[in-house]
């Protein structure tokens, strides 16, 4: 026969669906079986976010239903100024075990705002500074020496860092800068800023080296020094990963418990000065919730913090994540 | 290795058997008390080993929850409960429970060493506390700001200051609170103008302040505890949901017989009798 | 600008990025040194193997070293079969451009930055009143047993703390086996699950033993999500079973350090008790480096 012959005749006919044995059939089902089954498993990461969610708020929502709890914890007692003594001023104040309970969550929110802003000021620096350098400037096996070491200080656990702090930072400032609380702000934003920096590293270190080598190239091509291409060519190009690694040592900061808890003085003052002691929203849960009964005012109350954080560090977590795959794109879309 | 870690998984998980957990009496609360409850746990366990003694602190407040949320057996209180508590615990288990002194403690006020003062009145101390003294001049020591230690709001030491002393006014804001009292007792003894309080068992590289009654300076000793002749003496208490029975009874009889009260004065406290 | 001065000033100023790193492996440095000189000498075979006696300030750590494996077990039997199955579906099973694994990766990035003291919560909240107390009813207990809080919970509640680390590792090592091994696996008649089961995932095993690692360090350090869902002070006995509480490296070092009985006399116990904390988590974070390296190096060759 003629090859046209042949063609035509195939392309006229429909393909007969070949009929699978028992065999075969029970493997696809089998694999089907499995495919859905660990589709399934996938689940539990969603799962795990909204049970989070829904059992944190479940608690704190008598502090909506119950009338005794709305009277003692009202939105306007938690965030306007409240009458204390006869004769003094209105102020904020944290007292949830009193006569009348004091429940204002101004003082530990500025309480945790000052530990994470002396945290920020001094980690951002270090941080993005020695992810440039590492990016940069260190010699091959400098920086791969410099990840896994820095990466063993993320590793140390919270603990010891709030332990560290407590014992060695805390006496050392005091003797260094005179203050007058020995447990401040200043305190627990460096213990703060030992944990955060491995984070601000690590990820703007990764935003740096996506950078194309072609940016720098050219930046050379035309004359540049090496620091004149870092500062102005390959940071601006990352700057949102930088950005973005910012944001997560931030969130890291405002929910972290233990160094908060044993070296910021827990004294819910509401004032300026990063040498006061403060009371954070993290610590505060951590060192009352053992003294609670369950289903009390003072329990909801706890859970209802526990509330606010989640939302803050969720809203964090979100921008990071936005402007990590914007970096993407820009990076990878645009570059040859 | 895969062989190893199996076995040693199985062997493992055997030993963790889901059984109930039969035999333990769990203490829970008194900061405070929490080494008088471990040393008397650890004292009663030597003699009778087939009971199992769990002691943890927290402060009375945590004891007092875990009472009431019927996570404990014995509760470890520095303060008598409140009535709203007796109230919860009556809805929760229908009873009022049951209230048994072990020791007697007197509520001291710490300064550092080198802290010229020697006494203050109950009005200078109250004061301080409330925040409306601020600087120490004000009392007879020298010119500078007073640091004020406190406990946090878990604690039965942290109640029974604000009810015998602020009489229920709040303490002043600038307080630090420290989750126990050797936290306080350690800050003071570093801090030349730091002020705390605490058990008088704790007292250890700080000085005592005797409080000024009248004219006379009244120090925290055994007889003027005992006689209530210091105004800040308090009993320590346990207490249960129902009488004790069991282990439980052992353990407190123990605790409350001539051996158990001598524990009572090596640990710093002053017997109950 | 002259171009010399523009070099010496942009020396001046790489300098400066270099001493910020030098910084921080400095500090990393006066961390160590510090604990190592309060605590070596504590350190003893006794230290180790025995409780703690005299009101803490005698005795070793035993049962806190028990409590602290017995935690960290269970939770990495919790943990690993979920992890490691989320990450194959992320990376082998689902479409390219499916709905369903874009949010299982907003969960997972978002599930890592909750506070860890929020997963205490949860843990009470959900574990140990829900559960536990679901359990109760249906197990017709009249006290409270499994509403309370314990080492099932504890491990429990850290499993949901450490799945985004397992499942970022194991989808770094599922990334890993080359696309190559797949193909010909396939090409050669194997379903999907046999390659993976046959192929990828032995393929994957260092990867997948680095999340477990790194988990496990997590959970040994990890203090504020077992603050109220199992950890206690004093237990001389070990916990006999999953309803029991338990002793902590983590808890005991910060139990010791803010309501120690004394203060000068605990030091060194704290000291050692940090030591041993330390020297653990970094044994297992520098076993976890060691394979993580190794890993991206063959992924690298591999493209």
């Amino acid at each position: 026969m003629d090859r046209d012959a042949v063609m035509q005749q195939g392309l006229a006919e429909t393909m007969a669906v070949p009929r699978l044995s028992p065999a075969a059939r029970r493997r696809q089902l089998r694999e089907k079986a499995i495919a859905g089954f660990v589709t399934a498993m996938a689940f539990t990461g969603i799962a795990a976010l909204v049970l989070i969610i829904v059992f944190v708020a479940k608690e704190a929502l008598d502090l909506f239903l119950d009338a005794h709890a709305r009277e003692e914890a009202s939105l306007s007692k938690m965030f306007l100024a409240q009458p204390t003594r006869p004769g003094k001023p209105l102020a904020f104040l944290w007292q949830p075990v009193s006569s009348v309970p004091k429940v204002s969550m101004i003082p530990l929110f500025i309480g945790t705002l000052k530990t994470t802003l002396v945290s920020m000021l001094v980690a951002v620096p270090v941080g993005v500074a020695a992810a440039l350098f590492a990016a940069e400037f260190a010699p091959r096996r400098m920086r791969e020496l410099l990840k896994p070491v820095i990466e063993l200080l993320a590793g140390i656990p919270s603990v010891v860092l709030g332990f560290f702090a407590l014992m060695v930072l805390a006496t050392f400032l005091q003797d260094t800068f005179g203050f007058t609380y020995r447990l401040n702000a200043v305190v627990a934003g460096l213990g703060l800023a030992l944990a955060i920096v491995p984070v601000i590293f690590t990820v703007s270190e990764d935003a740096l080296t996506a950078v194309p080598r072609s940016y720098r190239e050219a930046s050379l091509a035309l004359g540049a020094t090496p620091w004149e291409t870092a500062w102005k060519v390959v940071l601006p190009a990352a700057a949102p990963g930088i950005l973005a690694a910012c944001v997560l040592g931030f969130g890291r900061a405002i929910g972290e418990t233990m160094i908060v808890l044993m070296a910021s003085g827990n004294a819910a003052i509401v004032s300026a000065n990063l040498g006061d002691s403060v009371r954070s929203l993290s610590a505060t849960i951590a060192a009352e919730m053992g003294e609670v009964v369950v289903g009390s005012p003072h329990y909801s109350l706890l859970f209802f913090i526990g509330v606010e954080l989640f939302i803050f560090t969720f809203i964090l977590n979100m921008l990071a994540s936005a402007w990590t795959r914007r970096v993407l794109k820009k990076l990878t879309g645009g570059a040859a | 290795m895969k062989k190893f870690l199996t076995s040693f998984l199985a062997v493992f998980l055997l030993a963790l058997p889901v059984a109930a957990q039969a035999g333990t009496v769990t203490l829970k609360g008194s900061d405070t008390m929490v080494i008088l409850g471990q040393r008397w746990a650890e004292e009663f366990m030597k003699k009778n080993s087939g009971t199992k003694l769990q002691v943890t602190g927290g402060g009375s407040g945590t004891g007092i929850s875990a009472l009431i949320n019927g996570t404990t057996e014995i509760c470890m209180s520095s303060r008598p409960m409140k009535e709203a508590e007796t109230e919860k615990l009556r809805t929760r288990f229908n009873t009022t429970g049951t209230e048994i002194a072990v020791a007697k403690d007197g509520v001291t006020f710490y300064v550092h060493e080198k802290n010229p003062l020697s006494s203050l009145t109950l009005e200078q101390l109250k004061g301080i506390y409330l925040g409306d003294i601020t600087n120490w001049k004000d009392v007879g020591g020298p010119d500078a700001p007073i640091v004020v230690y406190s406990r946090e709001n878990s604690s039965g030491t942290y109640v029974f200051v604000k009810d015998n002393l602020l009489g229920g006014d709040d303490y002043t804001a600038s307080a630090q609170t420290l989750p126990g009292t050797a936290a306080v007792v350690n800050a003071v003894s570093k801090e030349k103008n730091g002020i705390g309080y605490g058990g008088a068992a704790y007292a250890k590289g700080v000085k005592e302040l005797k409080i000024k009654v009248g004219g006379a300076e009244v120090d925290p000793s055994a007889e003027n505890i005992k006689s209530g002749k210091y105004p800040l003496s308090r009993d320590l208490y346990f207490y249960l949901r129902s009488k004790p029975t069991g282990e439980a009874k052992a353990f407190i009889d123990y605790a409350l017989s001539a051996e158990g009260q001598q524990v009572v004065t090596k640990v710093g406290y002053f017997p109950v009798k | 600008m002259r171009h010399a001065t523009r070099r010496t000033v942009g020396g001046a100023l790489t300098s400066l990025t270099g001493l910020a790193a030098l910084l921080i492996v400095g500090m990393l440095a006066v961390i160590l040194l510090d604990v190592i000189r309060g605590g070596a000498g504590h350190v003893t075979w006794q230290f180790l193997s025995e409780p703690p006696s005299d009101g803490m300030m005698g005795g070793g750590i035993f049962p806190a070293l028990y409590g602290t494996a017995a935690l960290t077990l269970l939770m990495t039997l919790a943990v690993m079969p979920v992890g490691v199955l989320t990450a194959v579906y992320l990376h082998e099973y689902a479409p390219p451009d499916s709905r369903l694994a874009r949010w299982v990766r907003v969960a997972i990035v978002n599930l890592a930055g909750v506070p860890s003291i929020v997963f205490g919560l949860f843990g009470l909240g959900f574990f140990i009143h829900f559960v536990g107390g679901s359990l109760d009813r249906a197990l017709g207990y009249q006290e409270l047993h499994w509403a309370q809080p314990g080492l099932l919970w504890a491990s429990l509640t850290l499993a949901v703390l450490t799945l985004p680390v397992v499942i970022v590792a194991t989808e770094e090592a599922l990334r890993a086996v080359p696309l190559d091994h797949r193909t010909a696996s396939l090409a050669l008649g194997a379903t999907q699950s046999q390659t993976l089961v046959r192929v990828v995932l032995p393929g994957a095993l260092p990867g997948i033993l680095t999340g477990a690692v790194l988990a496990v360090s997590r959970g040994a350090g990890e203090v504020a999500p077992i603050l109220f869902t199992g950890a206690a002070y004093f237990l001389p006995e070990l916990p006999s079973s999953l309803s029991s509480q338990f002793m902590h490296l983590g808890y005991h070092t910060y139990v010791l350090a803010t309501q120690s009985p004394d203060v000068e006399a605990t030091r060194p116990l704290l000291y050692a008790t940090v030591l041993v904390l330390l020297m653990l988590t970094f044994a297992l974070n520098l076993v976890a480096v060691v394979i993580r390296t190794r890993t991206r190096r063959k992924a690298a060759n591999a493209q």
